[in-house]
């Protein structure tokens, strides 16, 4: 097959952005590979509002979100191959991939851009104790059974885990006719959005169980119940604390892992707190023209902040293949997460490369009230920003500009930390 | 009336089975699930055990090196997955080391090929993640691990395939002494045999039972594994076993044969013949014990947990032979491990009893050789295409993680005895037994299960039965 200057792995969201990116910054040679059936990944499956108030200052589904991307990719011409399963990228940027009509072909590309998104944890990966009966589904799974194919997983549902994606499953089976009697959460917080929970479960009454696990499973055909108990602080189940509820269904909704496999094959250095890719300013991972974006890079809560970094992923990447980098990036900045703050995104800068501004990402790793999220440049704090509570399930970000960093020449590291009130 | 009926569909009946069918018989088999493989012999540890661990001058013994003999030649035939990797017995305490020899001397007597005590400094060579405590160990280089889903899947098609018949959701729920043979009550009907063998794992007590007065008892042994991701799948190159210390039995660590990493099993004693449940403390147990013989095992890499049953009879022996209460009745009994492992040769034995007893002729027609499910990954880039170019459903990948594609699914469900359920593609294909764990393919599994079979999607199950996966539409009790 013939060459592209860039190939972007993925059409959801983050693919889809980072192809319109790279084409409006005047590459023609690109192309999306789609394992799917259409374009818009997890979006297609997203039924419900609340995509795009960053991006298009409006309330959107996530198929409406998709298809003003989609509309764009279609109107500037872009390709893209669906049903197509990418199956390896080596090194030196060789994409091999099949389908049906093509078979097992390779595509080399000058630049490649990572957007595979990611996958759910598992009830094997949680190692669950209990019997394997039908019945027990990752909430995305059954999002997909309930909103795009129209059946019912079960009646009767317990979730565990308050991630986003099981809290709009709650309201969702809500308002198929099940009856959801619980959602429990193995942290003492949510892993989810503040207005999630307040959408999805207080206005239907259901209750969310802090502190609590599911400890057994049981019914040897489909789910007839599980037991649910509270953890102590490390997590381990309190005796005496169980609970028996009669369910049909479990989901869960325990936490998004980013599909890396093809990544970690091609040699892309990872890291090992948010299991994606390691990138620079430029979201540009160990190997060079080898971008990520979107959540095969990290887990976000929002569409609109993957459409934003995958928007950078694609200028970046046409700068790439344009050689309109120079071939020294010149000096790096390291990032130094620490106290409180689990990682940043990027995690080094090179002054000399970055864009006029650029957003640092990142999670903490608890609920912080009254804090401050301090960056200091070296040993000098240069933000100090207060926030009334800052949360896990709550993605954070500060700004750098290029014109201050090119100011302080010594500039080694910038370490971001919570700082209490 | 049928010439046999085997009782059960493990590997020790599927063998029996295919053992038979080199006969001129008329056969067939009664398995109370809906596919073969659902019971001991789905889950368990998966090792072709060399033969050193059974008691001298035992059935068991006997069985063990002749099975582990025959397992290469009928992994060839068969055409299924087998590695011989050899196997470790990991001394860690010096104080235990006699026990180290007196398993070499019993190996030795049994008739185990190759085996020698290798001390620390070769151990490591071998196994750089030996626990740091270990002195030494048994290497079995005969030991090996086994597809246990393919063996049994390939024994009973290709019983299947030489004239063999199959009844599933057939239960035995009661038999009689007729003249002639046996009337046996079924879930299903009633059927008739000149002999029958009992191959019902844990339930082989309870068949038994309906025709003997000398009762038998088994005790289902719950054994609890965890199954890693492939990318811990070479932490250990062999089987690693822990030689008893005066901590108890220690539990294994080995790579499987399709890549992944298994650690397991715990040995509880149980009542409840379907008690496959786990249980935290028992998945504690393995987290724990597996630390003893290797180091650093990546248990965050854990990516499904699972028990199976032994089916475990006092005498720690296998029962295989026609009672002489009840003449033309063939137990097949106790096989707990190393059953797996000596399944190839359960079949010639089981056979051989009916054989005497009908007065069976060969069978001229008899084909020993089936081919298993095409796997692509192992064609060239070319041969893949043309491949595809015929049937372009090998283009199409449903399970991401395992990389199976619509063809390897299609042609599970087709062929004979083919896979009913979600549970029977994932045993035949692998589809859905990868990391996200059926996350991904499965409503796509389902899709094509439902398109294939002529079911709706509220009929698909996971392994027959009540497990369906849809209860209902979108708003239908509303």
């Amino acid at each position: 097959m013939k060459a592209y200057d860039i190939v972007i792995i993925g059409g959801g969201p983050a693919g889809l952005a980072a192809a319109v990116a790279a084409k409006k910054s005047g590459v023609d040679s690109i192309l999306i590979l789609e394992r799917d059936k259409e374009l818009g990944g997890i979006l297609n499956q997203c039924i419900h509002n609340g995509f795009g108030l960053h991006t298009f200052k409006e309330e959107l589904t996530g198929p409406e979100y998709a298809a003003r991307f989609i509309d764009q990719v279609k109107e500037l011409g872009i390709e893209y191959r669906l049903h197509t399963m990418v199956m390896d990228i080596s090194h030196d940027k060789v994409v091999t991939a099949m389908n049906r009509e093509d078979g097992m072909f390779t595509i080399p590309a000058k630049a490649v851009i990572l957007a595979m998104g990611c996958r759910e944890r598992s009830r094997g990966a949680l190692n669950i104790p209990g019997y394997r009966p039908a019945g027990i589904y990752s909430a995305g799974t059954a999002q997909r059974l309930v909103n795009r194919e129209g059946f019912m997983p079960g009646r009767e549902v317990v979730i565990l885990g308050s991630g986003d994606i099981g809290l709009i499953m709650a309201r969702r089976m809500t308002f198929e006719g099940a009856k959801v009697k619980v959602v429990a959460e193995l942290m003492p917080y949510s892993g989810g959005l503040k207005r999630n929970i307040v959408q999805c479960l207080n206005d239907y009454d259901i209750p969310l169980k802090l502190s609590h696990t599911v400890v057994d499973i049981r019914g040897k055909e489909r789910l007839t119940g599980v037991t649910i108990a509270q953890v102590d602080g490390k997590g381990k189940p309190i005796p005496g604390t169980e609970e028996d509820y009669d369910c049909d269904t479990l989901l869960l909704s325990c936490g998004l892992i980013p599909e890396n496999e093809l990544s970690r094959d091609a040699g892309v250095e990872m890291s090992p707190v948010t299991s994606g890719p390691i990138v620079n300013e430029s979201l540009e991972t160990s190997i060079d023209g080898v971008f990520a974006c979107g959540n095969v890079l990290h887990v976000h809560d929002l569409v609109d902040f993957v459409s934003e970094e995958a928007g950078a992923a694609g200028r970046n990447a046409a700068a790439f293949v344009k050689g309109e980098r120079s071939a020294d990036a010149g000096r790096v900045i390291q990032m130094n997460p620490i106290e409180g703050v689990r990682y940043t995104v990027p995690s080094k800068i090179h002054p000399d490369q970055m864009d006029d501004s650029l957003t640092v990402r990142f999670r903490v790793g608890g609920v912080y009230k009254n804090c401050y999220i301090s960056v200091y440049f070296d040993d000098e704090r240069v933000i100090h920003r207060k926030r009334p509570v800052v949360a896990p399930g709550e993605m954070e970000e500060i700004r750098l500009e290029k014109a201050k960093l090119q100011s302080c020449p010594d500039l080694k590291t910038i370490t971001v930390k919570i700082e209490e009130a | 009336m049928y010439d046999v009926i085997i009782i059960g569909a493990g590997v020790a009946g599927a063998a029996s089975a295919r053992e038979l069918s080199r006969y001129k018989v008329n056969a067939c088999v009664l398995e109370k699930e809906e596919d073969v493989c659902c019971g001991t012999s789905k889950a368990n540890s998966a090792i072709v055990h060399a033969g050193y661990d059974a008691a001298e001058g035992s059935l068991m013994a006997k069985l063990n090196v002749q099975g582990n003999k025959m397992m290469p030649q009928l992994a060839k035939d068969l055409d299924f997955p087998f590695l011989q990797n050899g196997s470790l017995v990991v001394c860690t305490d010096p104080e235990t080391r006699p026990g180290l020899e007196a398993l070499y001397e019993r190996g030795i007597k049994n008739g185990v090929e190759g085996l020698r005590i290798i001390e620390r400094d070769e151990l490591v060579e071998m196994e750089p993640n030996i626990s740091d405590i270990a002195v030494a160990a048994l290497y079995a280089p005969t030991a090996g691990i086994v597809c246990p889903f393919n063996l049994n899947i390939a024994l009973a098609e290709n019983a299947n395939t030489n004239g063999v018949e199959f009844r599933f959701n057939t239960q035995v729920e009661g038999i009689e002494k007729i003249e002639g043979g046996y009337r046996l009550q079924t879930s299903t009907g009633t059927y008739e045999a000149k002999c029958v063998v009992n191959a019902a794992g844990v339930y082989a007590d309870q068949i038994h039972n309906m025709v003997s007065e000398k009762k038998l008892t088994i005790v289902p042994r719950r054994g609890d594994y965890c199954l890693l991701d492939k990318s811990a799948g070479k932490h250990v190159s062999k089987t690693i076993f822990a030689l008893p210390t005066k901590f108890g039995k220690g539990i294994l660590v080995a790579p499987t044969v399709h890549g992944n990493l298994i650690v397991g099993p715990t040995a509880i004693d149980i009542e409840d013949k379907e008690g496959t449940n786990t249980t935290r403390d028992g998945l504690d147990q393995v987290i724990t014990k597996c630390a003893l013989t290797v180091k650093n095992v990546p248990l965050r890499q854990v990516i499904t947990s699972f028990a199976g049953l032994r089916a475990h009879e006092a005498g720690h022996e296998f029962i295989i032979g026609e009672l002489p209460e009840a003449p033309g009745f063939v137990d097949c009994a106790g096989i707990e491990s190393p059953g797996l492992t000596s399944c190839p040769a359960i079949g010639c034995m089981v056979a051989d009893i009916v054989k005497d007893i009908l007065k069976l002729e060969d069978n001229p027609d008899f084909v020993g050789t089936r081919k298993g499910i095409l796997d692509p990954e192992e064609l060239s880039m070319e041969e893949r295409n043309e491949l595809i170019k015929k049937n372009p459903a090998y283009g199409n990948i449903i399970c991401r993680c395992e990389m199976v594609t619509e063809g390897e699914i299609l042609d599970a469900i087709h062929r004979p005895l083919g896979a009913k359920s979600l549970d029977g593609v994932k045993r035949r294909t692998r589809a859905g037994m990868g990391r996200c764990q059926a996350g991904f393919c499965s409503p796509r599994t389902m899709e094509i299960l439902s398109r294939e079979l002529n079911l709706p999607m509220g009929e698909i199950t996971k392994s027959g039965g009540e497990s369906r996966f849809v209860v209902g539409t979108n708003k239908d009790r509303i």
